[in-house]
């Protein structure tokens, strides 16, 4: 909905200023996911070192972001659109920090990762993350658009997230009842995957947000909860393990 | 979600249980030859709060005029269609306009005392009316300062003239002094616009109480104000009736565009 612009010409720059602030996060916790990803994968302990140290600059922005945020309620008073834009602006922030957080935690862990001999399961980390990245970038663009029908989309493509991960679980706990030496790598390793997972999480986090400050009312069809991993149970003397 | 639930269902309370006091049907007004109102329809219901929201000229003081026909003191302005108060018609020739301002009280937009003593303020319109000895009459003059949160202020100076009170406690005199002549409806004009942020506030938390007793319509410049007293609010523009609807819809997620942008500050 193409609006006038606000009487008070200040109050569109501080809005205009807050959603650029979005963007320049979303922007940097895309590059440090990226990061974080090709450290696990080329084994590149520089990358990640660089990658720990750049998860400061989202908690910088996110204070500044909840400072803006803060400022404006105190002094416009915002209604309706406006008011559905400025306290979404302080949930999606929060949504991209821990991004950010989760991307230094990959990184953090893939150097522990690169010290230890290759795990099979490594091999299923690029495809996961590389979905994570479309639904971080598709739900960046659906926020700058302000696209509901995209972030809805991004919203019901999280499943793919959450069945891969619960492949790499299965694949994982097979390999460390192989080989008690896989132990190490392979918990590592699920902690990774379940970052990815957790930042997919966030990211539809960020879509029902956006689809809230569209239509503002709630994005509250029923979504299909793909981690089934809390009830996965692996019996030792099986072949395979069940579901 | 719960919230969300929550909202609904009391909405659907306030709309089920309250039937409506004023039920505006058609209404237009004219200045002369000039149309101020244009085919308003619009319910007031009992015991809740109604705020007319729009920009200066819009017809909202004009609406709230044609609720107690005082625009009958001045020539040349005539109103069409109906304004039903408990299925009457009060636009009917044969109303008593006495009657229908007694039931229909008003407070305006600046505070304005008779230039006599408080407790002749509270007691004038109430001998208009009524024939009470002197015990009644000092009771009711005592209940209506108390249910505008005046008495604690004045009791020891009832005498004193109701001009030497303070802008606020003169706004509340003249609420009293609606109240003690026991009206329906209240219709308040801008009733906050010349006082202090604190007298502001009093005179909601009264509004905010009063609402038990009696359907109250509120024509307000001040949006915050309207979305703090109101259970529905009206947005009116150009003489028209934009939108109607619970004031937490209206301030949240109006329907209508025009509507939306002139409570988020995009107008014109």
């Amino acid at each position: 909905m193409a609006m006038a612009d606000h009487t008070v010409k200040s109050y569109d720059d501080e809005l205009k200023n807050l959603h650029e602030d979005i963007l320049r996060m979303g922007g940097i916790a895309e590059a440090q996911f990226a990061s974080a990803i090709q450290a696990v994968t080329k084994r590149d302990t520089d990358v990640a070192a660089i990658t720990v140290k750049g998860d400061v600059k989202l908690d910088e922005l996110n204070s500044i972001v909840d400072q803006r945020v803060v400022r404006m309620l105190a002094l416009r008073q915002p209604m309706a659109s406006d008011l559905r834009e400025i306290i979404s602006s302080l949930k999606i922030a929060a949504d991209v920090e821990r991004i950010g957080d989760y991307a230094a935690n990959i990184a953090k862990r893939s150097i522990a990762i690169a010290e230890m001999r290759p795990v099979k399961p490594l091999a299923s980390i690029p495809r996961m993350g590389r979905l994570v990245q479309h639904l971080i970038k598709d739900v960046l663009d659906a926020y700058n658009e302000r696209n509901a029908e995209k972030a809805k989309q991004v919203w019901l493509r999280d499943e793919e997230v959450d069945d891969a991960y619960n492949a790499l679980f299965r694949e994982t706990l097979t390999y460390m009842m192989e080989d008690p030496r896989n132990i190490t790598p392979c918990t590592h390793l699920l902690f990774v995957a379940k970052n990815i997972e957790r930042i997919g999480d966030h990211a539809t986090n960020i879509a029902e947000t956006i689809y809230f400050i569209v239509h503002g009312k709630a994005l509250n069809e029923s979504r299909p909860k793909g981690d089934s991993s809390s009830f996965l149970v692996v019996n030792p003397d099986d072949e395979t393990p069940r579901g | 979600m719960a919230s969300n639930l929550g909202v609904a269902a009391s909405a659907a309370r306030t709309t089920s249980e309250s039937a409506e006091k004023i039920s505006v049907r058609d209404l237009s007004f004219f200045y002369g030859e000039s149309k101020a109102l244009k085919n308003i329809s619009l319910p007031l219901y009992e015991r809740t709060v109604t705020a007319f929201i729009g920009p200066s000229g819009c017809g909202k003081s004009t609406l709230l005029r044609c609720l107690n026909r005082m625009y009958e003191l001045y020539p040349k302005q005539r109103a069409e269609g109906q304004v039903l108060l408990d299925n009457e018609n009060i636009l009917d020739s044969k109303q008593d306009l006495n009657l229908l301002r007694a039931k229909v009280g008003m407070v305006f937009q600046k505070p304005t005392p008779f230039p006599m003593t408080i407790y002749d303020n509270i007691a004038f319109g109430v001998k208009l009316y009524e024939n009470l000895s002197r015990a009644e009459l000092n009771e009711r003059v005592e209940s209506s300062l108390r249910r505008a949160a005046l008495w604690d202020e004045v009791k020891d100076k009832l005498n004193a003239s109701g001009l030497s009170l303070s802008g606020g406690q003169q706004q509340r005199l003249c609420i009293a002094r609606t109240i003690a002549v026991r009206p329906e409806v209240i219709l308040f004009d801008e009733p906050c616009s010349a006082l202090d942020p604190i007298s502001t506030s009093k005179i909601e938390e009264l509004i905010d109480e009063l609402k038990d007793q009696y359907t109250i319509a509120i024509v307000t410049h001040n949006m915050q104000q309207a979305a703090r007293v109101s259970e529905f609010t009206a947005f009116m523009y150009l003489g028209e009736l934009i939108e109607f609807d619970r004031t937490e819809k209206i301030f949240t997620t109006p329907s209508v565009k025009k509507t939306e942008e002139y409570v988020t500050g995009r107008f014109g």
